[in-house]
């Protein structure tokens, strides 16, 4: 067996155990139904012309359908219930990014630490994964954690979980990538939190800068600073202070919660969705901005608080 | 049902006369359903080679060829076994013979489109092929982008085969609604119509609404490709997530145009073998109609982790539960119809019997990934791969192999032979076991689809699941080659060997060209046995 090394591993285990049974229950029921009834009325034990002429029978057949009607909304009620928590990061959650590439896997931390094909996290401490893709779909798949989630070029997904076991757990590519899609494997690395702490703080002194700082720069080396201040004063944009997570009005009158793909969406085809009351003047920066730099700005406007 | 005196002992078989020429320009249903036949078990036979090559790579830990060459055997064995196999085969090759047959009609409604389909068939399948001399493609069956952008290999050809042998789909779909609706002999009533019709009507709705999107899909694909238009590429401000909405907008109905035709002949099968009425002919005819609707709504439930929204995956995750009342109740009522029946194990049957027992695991183990939580862990795994095996191959290729055993002596004027039939479906039915459900077990331990290599954990599963490869190829080559040899050797057959009820087993066997001397009147529904009450 497969050990259950995350928060939601167990409740995932459950359901599938529950649909194990029940599936064998219905399946031995079937087989056993069909086994009898061959041997029973074999055709060297049942004359071929005195089959009974039997044509149907509606209520049992409106009784299988609503007892099968009650049993599958139960599995789709219980799976939404812990699907739910999945895709729900608590507040608190650490962030580190993961960038995949043919074949590797990049993970950074807010301290400006990069790691490659290992990702290091603290015990009992909720982790999110701020995910997306440099070429083409992987899928970053813990099956330790029972966990996966795809990494998308262009837009960023998340995945979050809490370890329960320390150790190394195994990290596959679970979406076709090529080539190398069987060799692009990592794994996740969990440690008691202050081991984590003490790893955290003593990979920041040999480090420059991190990647809020990296944005800072570049907020000012790619001409951000002429459209946009960061001290809540409007310019030709809006300001760009404590922007995330508020709900910005947008000019169709739509509202909308500023997260980590809003932002990107905001730099790269900026005329998609418009703030209230601005022109739509902003360039893009398709092509300008690496994804790294992408998220360096991300992470820049995340820290201005 | 009434006979109305054929007299037919002085015509002609469909297989008599003319040479090469007059089958290549045939407007006989029979003569294009068996040239139909002929294509796509041969089509078979190279998906089934890619098939071995795959598992063969898969026997041991460590590369036996290299990724790329695996990627490709891979794709073509998908590719080809999807879209000029089991997608074509029973409603082109099987459909096209039985079903104006079986409506009492001498021809389907618009022979000159039902050769001009198998034409462009071929030409899509050959487009398709040419793919092999130049690089082959490395994308999977699924094209998914923007892997399939930038991947050197020759995307285009495929794809471009596969738009081109949708159209063939299209226009079999279109002839066979038409063909149902306009040529039913007097007093063949819907509800009178065999099961297997229902089926085949069922799928060529699903033919003609649904393959017009991968048409369009492979379309954008291909422009993508060649004018670097930006649909799909992130580069160019495209989103990779709406192909796959495209794609499995086509290709989740597309599983239901592959498995309805096969329980249509599971229907037949087990009424015939068990010469009993069939248990629910309503309930069994409208649920084709009911998962070939709800087939359209749930395409979502390939891209649970793909990053669409919680709420869309809400709904996709719900309608897909609901896929699984209509297919409980054929089960259901496969198995009722062999209560008190009068069982006779010919190998037909025993195909007809493997298709519930192996359907009935793909169907369930279904239940798994469309349970949200359990799919996140699921996805992408060797689970998928064994469920949709179990499925397809359990289901579709056993409905068939039981659909060609009972109809071969009708189709040739010959019976195959009992005991070797089977002899091979012993290797069929083990071997497939012995292959897929070590691979739940793979899938339940984290491996994923479409490895080229393997962490040793998954060692010992994989080797006995390649094992088990060798036995479905042994069980196949033995069935090839018995039906070769039956053409000219085996038993002549009576025109009823079964003791079958429906139209085609009132005609000789092989039937005339024109199937019927006079058009038959029916009077009473398909499966009249038994002691009527
Ligand atoms: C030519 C002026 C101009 C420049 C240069 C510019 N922007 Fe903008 N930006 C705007 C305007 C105007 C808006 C509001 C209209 C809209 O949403 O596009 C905006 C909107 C935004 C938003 C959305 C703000 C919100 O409240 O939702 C973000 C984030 C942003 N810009 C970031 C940047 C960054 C980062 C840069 C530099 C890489 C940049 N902008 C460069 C003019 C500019
Ligand atoms: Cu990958």
């Amino acid at each position: 067996m497969l050990p259950q090394a995350s928060t939601i591993a167990p409740h995932i285990d459950s359901l599938y155990n529950f649909i194990f049974w029940i599936s064998l229950i219905s399946f031995v029921g079937v087989v056993a139904a069909m086994v009898y009834f061959i041997i029973r009325y074999h055709r060297s034990r049942w004359d071929p012309f005195k089959t009974p002429y039997i044509t149907g029978h509606s209520a049992m057949e409106t009784s299988v359908s609503v007892g099968l009607f009650i049993l599958v909304m139960v599995i789709f009620a219980w799976g939404w219930k812990d699907y739910k928590k999945i895709v729900s990061p608590p507040q608190n959650s650490l962030e580190i990014s993961v960038l995949g590439h043919q074949w590797f896997w990049e993970f950074e931390y807010a301290n400006g630490k990069k790691l490659t094909n290992e990702l290091v996290v603290p015990k009992g401490r909720p982790v999110k994964l701020i995910m997306s893709s440099a070429d083409v779909i992987h899928s970053f798949f813990v099956p330790n954690f029972r966990l996966k989630q795809d990494l998308v070029p262009g837009t960023y997904t998340t995945l979050w979980f809490q370890a329960t076991q320390t150790g190394e757990h195994p990290v596959f590519c679970a979406e076709y990538c090529g080539t190398g899609h069987s060799k692009m494997l990592a794994k996740v690395k969990v440690v008691e939190p202050t081991e984590y702490a003490r790893w955290e703080k003593e990979e920041k002194k040999e480090k420059g800068l991190n990647p809020a700082e990296v944005g800072k720069e570049l907020f000012t080396k790619k001409g951000c600073n002429v459209c946009h201040t960061v001290t809540g004063q409007a310019l030709i944009g809006p300001s760009l202070l404590g922007i995330f997570g508020k709900n910005e009005e947008l000019a169709d009158g739509k509202k909308i919660q500023v997260d980590e793909n809003y932002l990107r969406e905001s730099l790269m085809q900026p005329q998609a969705k418009l703030v209230k009351g601005f022109p739509p003047v902003m360039p893009t920066f398709q092509g300008t901005l690496t994804d790294e730099e992408v998220n360096a700005v991300i992470a820049y406007i995340k820290s201005l608080k | 049902m009434e006979h109305h005196g054929e007299s037919q002992g002085h015509h002609k078989s469909y297989l008599e006369g003319g040479g090469i020429g007059s089958w290549l320009t045939t407007l006989d249903h029979k003569r294009i359903g068996v040239m139909y036949l002929a294509a796509t078990m041969l089509f078979f036979a190279v998906g089934g080679i890619f098939a071995l090559l795959v598992r063969l790579e898969l026997l041991k830990s460590g590369p036996l060829f290299s990724p790329d060459v695996y990627n490709k055997f891979f794709t073509f064995h998908g590719a080809i076994m999807v879209f000029m196999f089991i997608i074509p085969i029973i409603p082109a090759a099987l459909g096209n013979f039985f079903l104006p047959i079986m409506i009492g009609a001498k021809d389907v409604a618009f022979p000159r489109l039902n050769l001009a389909s198998y034409y462009v068939f071929i030409g899509g399948a050959l487009l398709a092929f040419l793919a092999i001399f130049f690089g082959g493609v490395d994308t999977g069956w699924t094209f998914y982008t923007p892997y399939s952008i930038r991947s050197a290999t020759s995307v285009i050809l495929v794809t471009m085969g596969v738009f081109v042998m949708g159209f063939s789909s299209i226009m079999t779909g279109l002839n066979f609604i038409v063909t149902i609706h306009k040529l039913r002999a007097p007093g063949m009533t819907f509800h009178r119509m065999p099961l297997f019709l229902w089926a085949i009507y069922a799928t060529a709705i699903i033919q003609v609404l649904a393959t017009p999107v991968i048409g369009i899909t492979t379309l954008l694909l291909v422009m993508e490709r060649v004018l670097g238009i930006g649909f799909f590429d992130p580069k160019l401000g495209g989103d990779p997530i709406l192909f796959q909405h495209f794609f499995w907008f086509y290709s989740h109905p597309a599983v239901y145009i592959m498995i309805l035709p096969g329980m249509g002949i599971v229907s037949e099968v087990i009424t015939v073998f068990s010469r009993k009425h069939i248990f629910g002919y309503k309930a069994i005819a409208y649920s084709s109609l009911a998962i070939a609707f709800i087939s359209f709504l749930v395409w979502g439930h390939h891209m649970f982790v793909s990053g669409q929204s919680a709420w869309a995956n809400f709904l996709f995750s719900i309608l897909t539960m609901l896929v699984a009342i209509p297919t409980a109740i054929k089960i259901f009522n496969w198995t009722a119809t062999l209560y008190k029946g009068s069982i006779h194990l010919q190998t037909p049957m025993l195909y007809a019997l493997s298709f519930i027992f192996l359907f009935t695991i793909g169907g369930l183990t279904g239940l798994f990934l469309a349970a949200l939580s359990v799919d996140v862990s699921l996805h992408d795994t060797y689970f998928v791969v064994a469920h949709f095996h179990y499925v397809m191959m359990g289901g579709t290729v056993m409905g068939l192999l039981a659909g060609l055993h009972y109809w071969w002596p009708k189709m040739f004027g010959r019976m195959y032979p009992e005991i070797w039939g089977k002899i091979s479906w012993a290797f069929v039915f083990l071997g497939f076991n012995v292959t897929f459900l070590p691979q739940f077990w793979l899938g339940k331990m984290g491996m994923p689809r479409r490895y080229h290599d393997y962490g040793p954990e998954f060692a010992t599963w994989n080797m006995v699941s390649s094992v088990g490869s060798w036995l479905i190829g042994v069980g196949f080559l033995m069935m090839f080659i018995y039906f070769l040899w039956s053409l000219k050797r085996g038993e002549k057959a009576s025109s009823n060997p079964w003791n079958g009820k429906t139209l085609e087993w009132q005609l000789s066997s092989p039937p005339t060209t024109h199937n019927f001397d006079h058009v038959p009147t029916i009077t009473e529904g398909p499966y009249q046995y038994g002691v009527l009450r």
